[in-house]
């Protein structure tokens, strides 16, 4: 179902890869229509395919069967680069794993989507994002001098830097303890409020899902 | 730009790029300071050289000179004449036949003539030619006459006073045409000896000598102007012996500067492939920002091109302070001040380090556009791809065009271009294959176990290494014990026993007293050939004209007269290299054959004193001009030739010390003349020993090139260890134990280079001795060893290097770098 106020819809995504002697089918038939402002979870067990579906709604990898449309553009009629650039004005990601360049200190990550969209005034917005996340004191550091949860925070700055419509969040408290996870989700849920954005999570923790306005399920590639 | 600058100045900070840039600063480095030094020797050698010429250009003719060229060359720098003719020499009833040469004042225009108060005394450098009234005389001429220093000889209508014995004429020797002994007079005194009469034989000869842009301005406009009977000399077109010596001279330098080269490339390759990898991660990211493809790829041209511009502007000062301490270094043993070097080798460096990033660091660099973004979620996706071979094809060919135009032959450039393209690609299939043969090896002792198990995982990888750390030490091989090889064998080809004296005009019914009187003084019983002048008038029946040729040195060779002789068999130093020796045909030199287009079988027919006679040619001789013996270009049938007249010539040795003989020789024998070509040699030599030594060290850049392309490769697969490291102290090993297995590896790895460099450059020697430098080269007992144990070293010591670093460093600190 697509009404013209989702900002992103996707209709009958399915993916299949080759293993072995068949095939493998990692998504079946998936429906999923997100609009401006909502906070969704995608929830499953591992190996339940919710990354891939991450993935191929960020126009990361292409669906076997299906269409995604992002902002009202259909994303796998556009070629890679004009997906990049779409990614760019639409998308803010948060990954498991931070994806902070190790060669950038904190201010210079968050600078860099700035930086790519030529963006003037990329300095002074960034410098105001790390403060906001409470990194205003560690803006010339590099991530291997940061812990954990401030690298995460660092990553939100990034995403949250070019005041995004969509975030895709892939189990930002994955590699974090308790405590630095409960603190990062409580700032991603802020920030979130506080530029309006539409928030789509991965994760398996289903507490972590309650705090979202709607609950998707997965289960073995299937929407329950 | 700006964003290119901005990566460069973070990627610089992380010290991503100093490999890279280390590579590129060495390369043009090695390239400019081996260039700039090239260009300032080869200047000085021509300079030099062009002391055996008397001047940078010489124009000969057998007319006077017309006073439009002579002001020509006057405006072009410093002019200087001179006249060549011979004459009696007469003193008190005695006379002699003298080849005289009247020269200007400022004669000669290079190098210097040098004269002695008497026979036997210390010479010295002459300042200026004789001055008007006075002559100059050779020895053997003084001795004939019994004319010493201060007295009075007759030449011509004119009397004149001999004011000192002429030691040396540069110009003088290996020319047969200096039948007489050497008169030297002021040609001021010319017209009053009336020897200048309508049909004398007098050669007008014109020097010209100054920088060498307006000499080589001269030489173009000169050249299409010459009439028939007119010609023109340079360093290039004159005296084989001596540009033979220079050619190989110039061979050597260029090598060196190839070699650094390709070791610069393949340092370069290592660096960018390991900064990739490095940057792959960062490059996913980037897409899911919202970088296009051309985006990236602009980010990074940029970037590169910024850190080729920065390093090889930083490598041209470093080339020019090198090249600048190598000239003071070696200020004693060259001996002679060398010119300052042109531009041309700093262009020169640039254009060599953005080849080498064009072919060797863009290849893995475009690689980095096709990053998937979906990298940031799976990491497997965009895996590093080692880029085939055939993506740096585009490198190589550019790299190999590149090195031929340095080497400015074609030959030379394509053999060492060829020979490391098929090393790389034989050492890597070598190096894979023993790698998967030694690591099936079980052996007991654990560390041993687990360094050969390292082997096998690591099994392509180390290929790429133990092939790169091979090509490295090949060339260090090459550099030092292969290049010490050649020159011994280059130097034995002039060996010490090689006739010092050639012996000329001596006429038939003097053969056998000559003969005689040779054994009697003890100066052995050299081989006296007969000559007879002939020129060429007709090929199968064709009239020869100089028109018919293009190339310069067919048109001279074709148009003066051949010295011929004849005999019943080839001369023992003389090699047939085609056809047959019979006593019916002619025998030609290969070389002039080549050059004027004659094949077995073209009838020649030659005109002498007036008659003619044909005969065809049937074999083809290999003659080796430096060998100093007496060569012939035709050798004619006995029957032939026989009744023509003809003069007698030899070459023999007369050992240090037994001068007098000769001059007791001339005394019997006035009409005969000695050529000493052991002075000539020795020059030369002087002149080429001095190059070896500035070679020898142009030859540590290129070391240092070796060295860092080492470097490189082990510093290419540091991050794998390191991070294997890392697991396999967190699973339990100790450091000590993780050293010794890594330890294993590298000797394994090392001997294994060690190996296969000493292989290849054998080979290398062996193809550039034979079919480069036309030299027997020996194998070295020296190489086999060195070879492996230099592998060995070196791989051990980086290995113990490397392992600190690789262990220094926790393994969290390691692992959490890694994901």
């Amino acid at each position: 179902m697509q009404t013209k106020a989702s900002v992103l819809v996707a209709r009958g995504i399915g993916k299949a890869v080759k293993s072995g002697a068949g095939e493998l089918v990692i998504l079946r038939d998936i429906d999923l229509a997100v609009t401006p402002g909502e906070a969704v979870a995608v929830v499953g067990a591992s190996g339940s395919g919710k990354s891939t579906l991450l993935a191929i709604l960020a126009g990361l990898d292409t669906p076997s069967s299906g269409s995604v449309f992002l902002d009202g553009a259909e994303l796998f009629a556009l070629d890679e680069d004009a997906r990049a650039e779409l990614r760019g004005r639409v998308l803010g990601f948060v990954f498991q794993s931070f994806q902070l360049l190790p060669a950038l200190t904190a201010l210079e990550n968050v600078m860099l989507p700035l930086e790519l969209g030529a963006v003037h005034d990329g300095e002074q917005r960034a410098r105001q994002m790390l403060v906001r996340v409470g990194l205003g004191e560690r803006l010339h550091h590099y991530p291997k001098h940061l812990s954990g949860g401030e690298q995460q925070r660092v990553a939100l700055a990034r995403a949250f830097v070019v005041r995004p419509k969509l975030l895709l969040a892939d189990e930002p408290t994955g590699s974090l303890d308790a405590q630095s996870g409960a603190a990062v989700i409580d700032l991603l849920f802020e920030l979130n409020r506080e530029n309006a954005t539409t928030l789509v999570l991965v994760t398996h923790d289903d507490a972590l899902a309650a705090r979202c306005a709607r609950v998707v399920r997965l289960v073995a590639g299937r929407l329950a | 730009m700006r964003s290119a600058w901005r990566m460069l100045v973070r990627d610089a900070r992380a010290g991503e790029l100093g490999v890279l840039a280390a590579a590129l600063v060495i390369a043009c480095a090695s390239v400019t300071s081996v260039g700039f030094f090239a260009d300032r020797v080869g200047q000085a050698l021509a300079r030099d050289a062009h002391q055996l010429l008397g001047a940078d250009l010489v124009l000969a003719a057998d007319h006077p000179w017309n006073a439009r060229i002579v002001e020509r060359v006057r405006r072009a720098g410093a002019e200087a004449e001179a006249m060549n003719f011979v004459s009696m020499a007469l003193r008190a009833g005695a006379s002699q036949l003298a080849g005289v040469k009247a020269v200007s004042e400022n004669y000669p225009l290079r190098g210097r003539l040098r004269i002695a108060a008497a026979p036997g005394a210390p010479d010295e450098e002459a300042k200026q030619g004789p001055a008007p009234g006075t002559v100059w005389l050779e020895e053997r001429l003084i001795t004939a006459l019994q004319a010493p220093v201060g007295s009075r000889i007759r030449v011509g209508r004119s009397e004149l006073r001999v004011a000192a014995v002429l030691t040396l004429e540069p110009e003088r020797a290996a020319n047969f045409f200096n039948l007489a002994p050497r008169l030297i007079m002021n040609i001021g005194d010319v017209p009053a000896t009336g020897l200048v009469q309508p049909g004398s034989r007098i050669s007008y000869y014109l020097y010209a000598a100054g920088e060498r842009e307006q000499m080589a301005r001269l030489e173009r406009s000169l050249a299409g102007e010459l009439g028939r009977g007119e010609r023109m000399e340079t360093l290039e077109s004159g005296r084989p012996d001596v540009r033979a010596s220079v050619e190989r001279a110039q061979r050597f330098l260029s090598l060196t500067a190839l070699l650094a080269a390709v070791l610069a490339g393949v340092a370069i390759a290592l660096g960018a492939r390991r900064f990739v990898e490095r940057h792959l991660d960062g490059c996913a990211v980037m897409r899911c920002l919202g970088a296009t493809q051309a985006r990236l790829l602009a980010l990074y041209a940029g970037e590169f091109a910024l850190l080729g511009a920065i390093a090889c502007a930083l490598g041209a000062l470093a080339g020019y302070g090198a090249q600048l301490g190598i000239g003071y270094a070696l200020a004693d043993v060259i001996r002679t001040e060398l010119p300052a070097p042109t531009a041309r080798p700093a262009l020169q460096g640039f254009l060599v380090g953005f080849v080498l990033l064009l072919g060797f660091a863009l290849p893995p660099l475009v690689q980095l556009r096709g990053v998937p973004a979906l990298r940031v979620m799976r990491r497997e996706a965009g895996a590093p791809q080692r880029a085939a071979l055939g993506a740096y094809a585009a490198g190589l060919v550019a790299l190999g065009a590149l090195l031929i135009w340095q080497a400015g032959d074609l030959k030379l450039g394509a053999y060492v271009v060829g020979g490391f393209a098929g090393a790389v690609l034989v050492f890597y299939a070598l190096a894979w294959a023993a790698l998967a043969l030694v690591s099936r090896l079980r052996p007991r002792h654990r560390a041993l176990r687990y360094g050969l198990a390292s082997l096998r995982r690591h099994a392509g990888g180390n290929a790429v290494q133990v092939a790169s750390l091979a090509l490295g030490l090949t060339a260090l091989l090459l550099l030092t014990f292969t290049r010490n090889d050649l020159v011994d064998a280059w130097r034995r080809t002039a060996p010490p026993d090689a006739p010092n004296r050639f012996l000329l005009g001596v006429q038939p019914d003097q053969l056998q007293p000559v003969q005689a009187f040779l054994r009697s003084q003890g100066l052995g019983d050299p081989q006296l050939y007969p000559m007879v002048r002939g020129r060429v008038v007709a090929v199968n029946g064709r009239p020869v004209r100089e028109a018919d040729y293009t190339e310069e040195r067919a048109r001279r060779l074709v148009e003066r007269e051949f010295n011929l002789s004849y005999m019943d068999a080839p001369p023992a130093h003389n090699a047939i290299t085609a056809g047959r020796w019979t006593s019916e045909g002619l025998s030609v030199e290969d070389g002039i054959a080549q050059r004027l287009g004659w094949k077995l079988g073209d009838e020649l027919t030659f005109n002498v004193a007036g008659d003619t006679f044909s005969a065809r040619i049937t074999s083809l001789r290999r003659v080796r001009w430096d060998s100093m013996k007496v060569n012939f270009f035709v050798i004619a049938p006995p029957r032939i030739l026989a009744p023509f007249p003809a003069s007698y010539i030899s070459a023999f040795r007369v050992p240090p010390g037994r001068e007098a003989a000769l001059n007791a020789l001339a005394s019997a024998f006035p009409n005969v003349t000695l050529v000493d070509i052991g002075a000539l040699l020795r020059q030369a030599q002087a002149v080429v020993e001095q190059l070896v030594d500035a070679v020898q060290f142009i030859f540590l850049f290129a070391l240092g090139a070796g060295l860092l392309v080492l470097y490189a490769a082990l510093v290419a697969t540091e991050d794998e260890r390191r991070r294997e490291a890392a697991v396999m102290r967190v699973y339990g090993a100790s450091r000590a134990h993780v050293a010794a297995a890594q330890r294993v590896e590298f000797m394994a790895m090392g001997l294994l280079a060690g190996v296969l460099a000493t292989a290849g450059a054998a080979l290398i020697g062996q193809l550039l001795a034979r079919r480069v430098f036309e030299l027997d080269l020996p194998p070295s007992a020296a190489l086999l060893v060195a070879g492996p144990l230099a592998g060995v070293a070196l791989l051990s010591l980086n290995a113990w290097l490397s392992s600190r670093k690789v262990l220094r460093a926790s393994p969290a600190l390691i692992l959490r770098e890694s994901t």
